[in-house]
């Protein structure tokens, strides 16, 4: 055998004997781009409060867990292409998603919320503190028409492929101009850099980057749930993984028994968002 | 994968759009900067030589992100007339890629302005000719010709290069294929849709190049 073939197979060998050992480990796919849920450190290490649920998750499940770095606009296509098991990553269980993947049960819900520069004519806005657009009802609609005309021709800015820019084109506040940003990073900026009137995303998003940046950034109208922004943050899965989703659910339960979720959710967002 | 052609010829316009403009005010930054750089004065040759050198010599997405990113972060910009223009993404992507291909651009009008045989000029003023005369008369034509298979692969660099104007929150063929894929999370099939769109407009602006190298061919 000469040196090329052995060269050869032993990259197979190699190829083999690192699927065999992933077999049995669960790979979770996340952004590290949407702070607090999940982020990078300076060093370029995964934090936030879902690296931290996930390997708890895998502490229950008795399972060895890597944990995957994946752009947001390719999260499910990666998902489907087997990247990755499972994801982990602020991820809204929606009807939308439903028909592509599986969701385990919610581990924690967040509300989206605009956000403005401080100084801007949207503040100020005369609505009820939160709605939920599943329950509708007089106030909501009386909310979105206030949005609807508070909105009219501004531009506002949203990560794409999120439920906060399937809200903004679903009519609910009219037509806006809607700006789609590859990350939530590139939203913050350019709603400081004043090119954005307003931004749609997870509120503990926008009070994180004010509190980090110094920015004046500031929450306008109300804070939003149910509907286009579904019913909290669950574990995507593939569809045939139903084992999978099985092991999470049950680790899920484990978990907030144990108290787990509340007490991260407590030490990265400040207040209790589990669900 | 059809459904999704409609919606990705229309954001074909963009990206043509993008290509055309870019390529047209490159030409002007390329032949000014290539006469500059032809020029006796050291300055002027300075100017150009790190102009071309810096733009040549860093990746065009770092390039677009300085400009629509970069820029919107410094306050003063954004309190200046220079705003009106760099706050749209629109303006940032054309300026970029303006800026960009006609750093190539004039590498490429360099060489051929250089290229020119000595003798045709002294011929030229010998008969009579005046400055103006001999550059829009003799030097341009025989540099536009002379440059022509190298700037059809500009012109295709270009096209392709657009693709990261999605990047700055523009919809061209390249956004609009992440968009789409983004809602119906099928990825091959239309990035194979979107990079077909790309193959058939740089096959008409090769084959347009190869037009024109035929027509003004010495022979």
């Amino acid at each position: 055998m000469n040196i090329f073939k052995k060269t050869i197979l032993t990259i197979f060998a190699s190829l083999f004997l690192t699927v065999s050992v992933s077999a049995d480990s669960i790979r979770i796919g996340t952004e590290g781009a949407y702070p607090p849920w999940n982020a990078k450190d300076e060093s370029g290490k995964l934090i936030g409060f879902e690296v931290e649920l996930a390997n708890w998750l895998c502490i229950y499940m008795g399972k060895e867990c890597t944990i995957v770095e994946q752009d947001w606009d390719g999260m499910i296509p990666g998902l489907i292409m087997r990247k990755y098991d499972a994801i982990m990553a602020g991820m809204s269980i929606t009807d939308e998603r439903m028909k592509t993947i599986n969701f385990s049960q919610g581990y924690a819900d967040e509300v989206a919320q605009l956000a403005v520069m401080k100084g801007s004519s949207l503040e100020g806005m005369d609505t009820p503190s939160g709605i939920n657009l599943s329950l509708g009802g007089s106030d909501v609609k009386s909310a979105l028409k206030t949005l609807t005309g508070a909105l009219a021709g501004k531009t506002v800015c949203v990560q794409t492929a999120t439920i906060h820019q399937n809200f903004l084109e679903s009519g609910d506040v009219g037509s806006v101009s809607i700006r789609t940003y590859k990350t939530q990073d590139e939203v913050n900026l350019d709603l400081t850099a004043g090119r954005c009137d307003a931004a749609l995303a997870a509120a503990v998003a926008f009070t994180d980057y004010a509190e980090k940046s110094g920015k004046d950034v500031v929450l306008v109208g109300p804070t939003f749930s149910g509907g286009a922004f579904g019913n909290g943050v669950g574990v995507g899965i593939r569809k045939d993984d139903t084992d999978l989703l099985k092991s999470f659910n049950k680790a899920i339960d484990t978990a907030r028994k144990q108290g787990k979720i509340s007490e991260l959710a407590i030490k990265w967002f400040g207040f209790d968002a589990s669900m | 994968m059809i459904e999704s052609l409609p919606r990705l010829l229309n954001a074909t316009k963009v990206t043509i759009e993008l290509t055309l403009l870019s390529l047209l005010f490159g030409i002007f930054v390329g032949v000014f900067f290539a006469l500059l750089r032809t020029s006796k004065n050291r300055v002027f040759y300075f100017i150009s030589y790190y102009y071309s050198y810096i733009f040549r010599g860093t990746p065009l997405l770092v390039q677009i992100f300085i400009i629509y990113f970069g820029l919107g972060q410094v306050e003063w910009i954004r309190e200046s007339f220079l705003w009106i223009l760099l706050k749209e993404p629109y303006s940032c992507a054309i300026l970029a890629f303006t800026l960009n291909t006609g750093a190539y651009s004039s590498e490429i009008f360099r060489s051929a302005f250089e290229t020119i045989n000595k003798g045709v000029l002294e011929a030229a003023k010998g008969l009579g000719f005046n400055k103006l005369h001999i550059f829009f008369k003799i030097k341009l034509p025989i540099a536009i010709r002379q440059s022509l298979p190298a700037y059809g692969n500009e012109m295709i660099l270009m096209l392709k290069g657009t693709s990261l104007a999605s990047t700055v929150t523009l919809l061209d063929l390249t956004g609009v294929a992440k968009h789409i894929i983004s809602t119906t999370f099928r990825p091959v099939e239309v990035f194979i849709v979107a990079g077909s769109i790309y193959l058939i407009m740089t096959f008409i602006i090769h084959n347009f190049i190869k037009y024109l190298e035929k027509k003004y061919s010495y022979e």
